[in-house]
């Protein structure tokens, strides 16, 4: 045999992936190139939200002063900041679902029943607050599984599945409350929509709390990996025996129990649950925040941070417009038209035509 | 019980003739919808009672057809007028034609219809939208003196009531030269934007100081503007002002507190005035406007406490 | 002869990174059916899609000549109103609509602008007779079954009154009786003077109906026969690429032949509804064995089953002396069997991922969720592998989609390595890729074989197979039909058992 292959011995070595000396070795390798690449994702989102504030730094000299008054921090930045908290939570839950090539709509019905549960038991028994918060919590995570149920199990599209509960979940809401807006006195839950811990507004925290945990879930085991895996290509995902069903049960679970706490901020907010209307049409919002955050709705790549980013910039514009003192008539033209810059912004495409007609121009001239 | 001088001379008429007809009224009402709207049925079932009038009530559950059909029905019965709710405006036309045909006399309350031909229709009672805005701008430049710079927090863009109750409440302060709008944003009817938006407008504003008031389109949005204003470190009712339409619970419990000043209520009695009507139609004065405006009065923290023990029981 | 209807000449169609066609030619004739053969991506279908229009050929070569004109079609509505009409492989009508609609969908009896709809359905119905099919033509489409649906898909075609009809594979889900109602309607149409293009995999149906035939081999023209002069041993010869005489594999295995290795693998009587039947197939401990077969006899169907993606009907698997009873891929993963499937792009790569996440995630799958891989390990894994199979990229944070075919193969390779697999099964490993890397991918086979692996490869390619294999595994029409080894494993012998009719 001529030809006899050399014993590389390709079987043999796998043992030993994790050898230490080899890691040292390919760490200083792999870290520049992976910055490059995520500087690229953060550039558009994060200079749109740098640019729109400035904007309104130029309309009011005192946009960006923050004092601090009765233990917390107060000014325009901070009430951005805190307004942004429920759109920027459901886009922590949305990423991963539209990461799976998914999309949940139902979200803002999903706030509207965690709030109209906890109220519920606030005004009408007499439960500890750590019982509301869990029932909230649980009713949450539940109606995410159910979602998730029907997508996965029953394999039905996820607009549709979810579309279920965007309509169903706003009766069920109702008819917790029976139809009207219940209000509550509670000084201790209304803190999670009103209060202040280390002069930062509540659901600020529970944003970072909430993002920093998804964060550790998600990217310190391998279930982002999987999600993104599944989301690309789950028929290969399949193949290499991830279970996609189950990593799909998991992302809508994840919405639901994001949702709930969103839900929760928004009934303490006004001390009160209002079916009709907590969380109405933020699931749209929430989807636009990941949109704008760069992730493609045809699932892959995810980022929690940029659609924090994405929320933030929704709300930065939705505060502009109020500053801005324009005629409410103009609100929602003034937020598509920003909202189609930055996208545009975002599109490779559209940079590339863009410089070429700039290009063009200049040519032209000279 | 609050009833308008009105209504006090409708009952008196209706005592007059309930003996000599005992009349049978058709009503086809919308749903149950909302608390006002199941207010509203209850005050009409309550009022027939009082009257003697034998009401056959029907709940079409927010469907026109089924109005319709309910309509049909009362004709077939021979009643001897109906009252309808309409869920929308159009598509009226035939069924009313129909109850002409009968020679029973229809009247429409609360929402518009459009059908072109106002002889298919006694008259439409309905609330005075801009009447409404006037009235709250009026106890506010009275309280004022007409000196008062004022937030408003307006409904959903293009909403009639919002539209109107605007219209109003600008008539009456555009004789105050020194009373003037300074910050206006939609609030979209809940109380959520209402504190959204109040927030921003208060940072926008100095933090509030030199607002006097806050006139919003509804309870709803006012009371998310109270617990902004609380949240700014001014106190509702006395640092700012806050006036605003509807006279739901909350609102009077809030007046109650200090913390709101008055509101308008939106009456869900329409049932009074139009089984007036009915009886001055049948008892043969065929000389009615065709649109009767109702306007519910001003509640001011004086009687909040009271009130909002009376509603809260309701 | 009949004169030619439509004239193909030195036709190239490049897609990024891939020759799919390099000067073919093809000539149909008036009155003619006409077999185009080959295997998968030999470039049958892009030779029909520039053909109709649904694709342009690379620009300066070839000519297309149709009805004795010089012609570009640049869309498939321009190619049908000329008079070449295509039915395709997937049905792709529009359910929801009728049967009549669908069938006159786009050229509808008209009278003032108006659909006569009555009219319509009385020439569905007498188009559908000469397809012996009495149904209701105002029913929608998915009423119907697949086969119906095929039907009325070739009907529509029919109906065009085209001068050129293609059909691609159209009787892959008909049955027998309405295989020969077809062939009927190809008669008939035949006598009217249409030019058929047929393609299918069903060699007995090749030579039943067709009277030319072309052969097309990685994108090559190979030759034009007449079909009755043509033996069959000589078209398998055609499509596969080797002459029987001159085929001497080198039978070079990376591991010694042996009779008395013990059995890692063993598939006992093993059916699968719809699908193989009776499957016998014996994978000794550290051996390559080989599958061959045409397309749909059964080899990827046999992989299919081991990695628990079609679920067993009967029979028993044995993997390692333990029964192996897969529900999914990933109890099969568990039990030891990694599979390098037959269709990389859509059920290999996760193109958008990085080749370190596409190598790392197979043992991630398997570890589970919580015991995560770091980022570091992920690295480590994939250099060590970027390195010893030698897989061509600047760094293992390039997307797999943007590699070479070759590349990518390697990558799903270095994927199973490093779960540590016992039997590693490879469906077509050298498909769609480039003749470098090929012997590349042959030799880390070989070479697996030689550190211990055990492994079961399924090739269109049969001196590949000979090369490496320790036994050759022959099936056809989904039915195990021979056994090759030691003397008797030649291309020939193999290339025989293929073909007995």
């Amino acid at each position: 045999m001529s030809q006899q292959p050399q014993s590389l011995s390709i079987v043999n070595k796998v043992d030993s992936p994790a050898d230490e000396a080899l890691i040292a070795a390919r760490k200083a390798r792999y870290s520049p190139g992976k910055s490059t690449n995520a500087l690229g994702r953060y550039l558009w989102p994060v200079s749109a939200l740098v640019l729109l504030l400035l904007v309104n730094l130029f309309m009011d000299a005192s946009f960006f002063s923050i004092s601090y008054q009765d233990g917390r921090l107060y000014g325009s930045l901070i009430d951005i900041l805190n307004r942004s908290a429920p759109v920027a939570l459901l886009a922590i839950g949305m990423s991963v679902v539209i990461a799976t090539g998914g999309i949940d709509l139902s979200v803002g019905a999903v706030m509207a029943i965690a709030g109209a549960v906890c109220a519920g038991m606030l005004v009408g028994g007499n439960y500890s607050l750590f019982t509301v918060i869990c029932a909230g919590l649980t009713v949450g995570i539940v109606a995410g599984l159910v979602n998730g149920g029907l997508v996965s199990f029953l394999g039905i599209q996820p607009i549709v599945a979810t579309l279920l509960l965007m309509v169903a979940g706003r009766g069920v809401a109702q008819l917790i409350n029976q139809g009207q807006i219940v209000t509550f006195q509670s000084d201790a839950f209304a803190f999670i929509g009103i209060g202040a811990f280390l002069g930062l507004p509540f659901p600020v925290w529970l944003v970072l709390i909430t993002l920093l945990l998804s964060q550790l879930l998600l990217r310190r085991t391998a279930l982002g990996l999987f999600i993104e895996a599944v989301g690309c290509n789950a028929s290969a995902s399949r193949y290499l025996g991830i279970n996609d069903k189950g990593v799909k049960l998991f992302v809508y679970g994840l919405t639901g129990f994001c949702a709930a706490i969103a839900g929760m901020i928004a009934t303490a907010d006004i001390q009160g649950a209002d079916g009709n209307n907590t969380g109405l049409w933020l699931e749209l919002d929430a989807i636009l925040a990941v949109v704008i955050g760069g992730a493609a709705l045809s699932g892959g790549r995810f980022s929690l941070v940029l659609s924090v980013v994405g929320a933030l910039i929704i709300q930065t514009l939705s505060t502009t417009i109020i500053l801005s003192g324009l005629p409410a008539k103009f609100n929602l033209l003034i937020k598509a038209s920003v909202v189609l810059i930055v996208l545009l912004l975002q599109s490779d495409v559209f940079r590339q035509h863009a410089q070429s007609v700039l290009k063009g121009l200049k040519g032209g001239k000279a | 019980m609050k009833l308008s001088t009105i209504l006090a001379t409708g009952i008196t008429l209706s005592c007059l003739s309930v003996n000599a007809l005992a009349l049978t009224i058709g009503f086809a009402q919308v749903g149950s919808e909302s608390g006002w709207r199941t207010s509203f049925s209850e005050s009409v079932k309550a009022e027939a009672k009082k009257r003697g009038i034998d009401l056959k009530f029907s709940d079409a559950q927010q469907k026109q057809e089924n109005q319709i059909k309910a309509v049909r029905s009362f004709i077939a019965q021979g009643v001897d007028a109906i009252i309808i709710a309409p869920v929308v405006e159009t598509g009226w036309k035939p069924v009313l034609r129909e109850a002409k045909r009968a020679r029973i006399p229809v009247v429409i309350v609360d929402r518009n219809i459009q059908v072109g031909d106002d002889s298919l229709f006694v008259t439409r009672i309905a609330s005075d939208f801009s009447e409404e805005g006037r009235k709250a701008a009026q106890w506010l430049m009275d309280t004022t003196q007409g000196n008062c710079k004022i937030v408003e927090l307006q409904g959903t863009v293009g909403a009639t009531a919002a539209i109107d109750r605007a219209q109003g409440f600008n008539d009456v302060i555009g004789k105050y030269p020194n009373a003037n709008i300074v910050r206006s944003q939609t609030g979209e009817f809940t109380r959520t934007k209402g504190k959204e938006v109040m927030e921003s407008i208060l940072k926008a504003e100095n933090g509030g100081k030199g607002v006097c008031a806050l006139w919003a389109h509804n309870d709803e949005m006012a009371l998310g503007g109270i617990q902004a204003i609380k949240e700014a470190g001014l106190k509702p009712g006395s640092d700012i002002l806050v006036v605003s339409v509807d006279g739901v619970p909350d609102y009077f419990k809030a007046m109650a507190d200090g913390d709101a000043n008055a509101t308008v209520e939106l009456s869900p009695h329409l049932g009074g005035p139009a089984f007036d009507v009915i009886e001055k139609y049948l008892g043969g004065d065929k000389n009615i406007p065709k649109l009767i405006s109702t306007t519910g009065d001003l509640f001011t923290q004086d009687t909040a406490a009271a009130e909002y023990q009376k509603r809260r029981l309701q | 002869m009949q004169e030619s209807v439509l004239a193909l000449e030195n036709i190239s169609k490049t897609f990024p990174g891939v020759k799919a066609l390099q000067g073919v030619q093809l000539t149909l004739r008036a009155g003619e059916v006409h077999a185009l053969l080959g295997e998968n991506g030999a470039g049958k279908s892009t030779l029909v899609k520039v053909m109709t229009g649904a694709m342009r050929k690379d620009e300066g070569t070839g000519r297309m000549c149709f009805d004795g004109k010089d012609r570009d079609f640049t869309s498939p509505s321009e190619a049908q109103k000329a008079g070449i009409s295509t039915v395709y492989q997937e049905v792709n009508l529009l359910p929801n609509l009728s049967v009549a609609q669908n069938l006159f969908l786009g050229h509808e009896p008209k009278r003032f602008a108006l659909i006569q709809h009555s009219r319509m359905q009385q020439q569905a119905r007498e188009l559908l007779k000469q397809f012996k099919l009495d149904i209701d033509v105002t029913a929608p489409l998915n009423q119907f079954s697949v086969a119906v649906q095929q039907l009325i898909a070739i009907a529509r075609g029919v109906a065009m009154k085209a001068k050129v009809l293609v059909l691609d594979e159209p009787t892959a889900s008909l049955d027998k009786d309405e295989v020969e109602t077809l062939f009927g309607v190809m008669e008939q149409l035949k006598s009217e003077g249409v030019a058929i293009v047929f393609i299918s995999h069903f060699l007995d149906q090749v030579y039943r109906i067709s009277d030319r035939i072309t052969v097309l081999r990685n994108g090559q023209f190979i030759g034009e026969y007449i079909t009755a002069e043509l033996p069959r041993p000589k078209l398998i010869e055609a499509m596969l690429g080797k002459e029987l005489q001159a085929m001497h594999g080198q039978h070079q295995p990376g591991c010694a032949d042996s009779v008395d290795a013990p059995a890692l693998f063993k598939m006992d009587k093993v059916c699968v509804k719809n699908s193989i039947e009776n499957m016998d197939i014996l994978v000794p401990k550290g051996q390559a064995i080989g599958m061959a077969g045409l397309l749909g006899s059964g080899r990827t169907e046999v992989c299919r089953a081991i990695f628990g993606v079609d679920s067993v009907a009967s029979g028993q698997m044995q993997l390692a002396d333990a029964p192996l009873k897969p529900q999914s891929p990933a109890e099969a993963i568990k039990a030891g069997v990694a599979l390098c499937p037959e269709d990389r792009k859509t059920d290999g790569i996760i193109g958008p991922l990085s080749i370190r996440e596409n190598i790392a995630l197979a043992l991630q799958a398997r570890l589970g969720w919580w015991r995560y891989l770091s980022k570091a390990k992920q690295q480590a894994l994939a250099d060590k592998y970027i390195e010893e199979l030698q897989i061509a990229t600047p760094d293992a944070e390039k997307p797999i989609g943007q590699l070479s075919g070759g590349n990518q193969q390697k990558v799903i390779l270095a994927r199973w390595l490093a779960t540590q697999p016992q039997l590693l099964v490879l469906d077509e490993p050298t498909r769609g890729i480039d003749i470098g890397a090929h012997a590349e991918i042959l030799n880390l086979i070989k070479r697996l074989c030689h550190d211990g692996m055990s492994l079961l490869v399924t090739s269109s390619e049969l001196e590949e197979l000979v090369a490496f294999a320790n036994k050759v595994v022959v099936l056809r029409d989904r039915r195990k039909v021979s056994e090759l080894s030691g003397e008797d494993m030649t291309p020939q012998h193999i290339m025989q058992a293929i073909a007995e009719a």
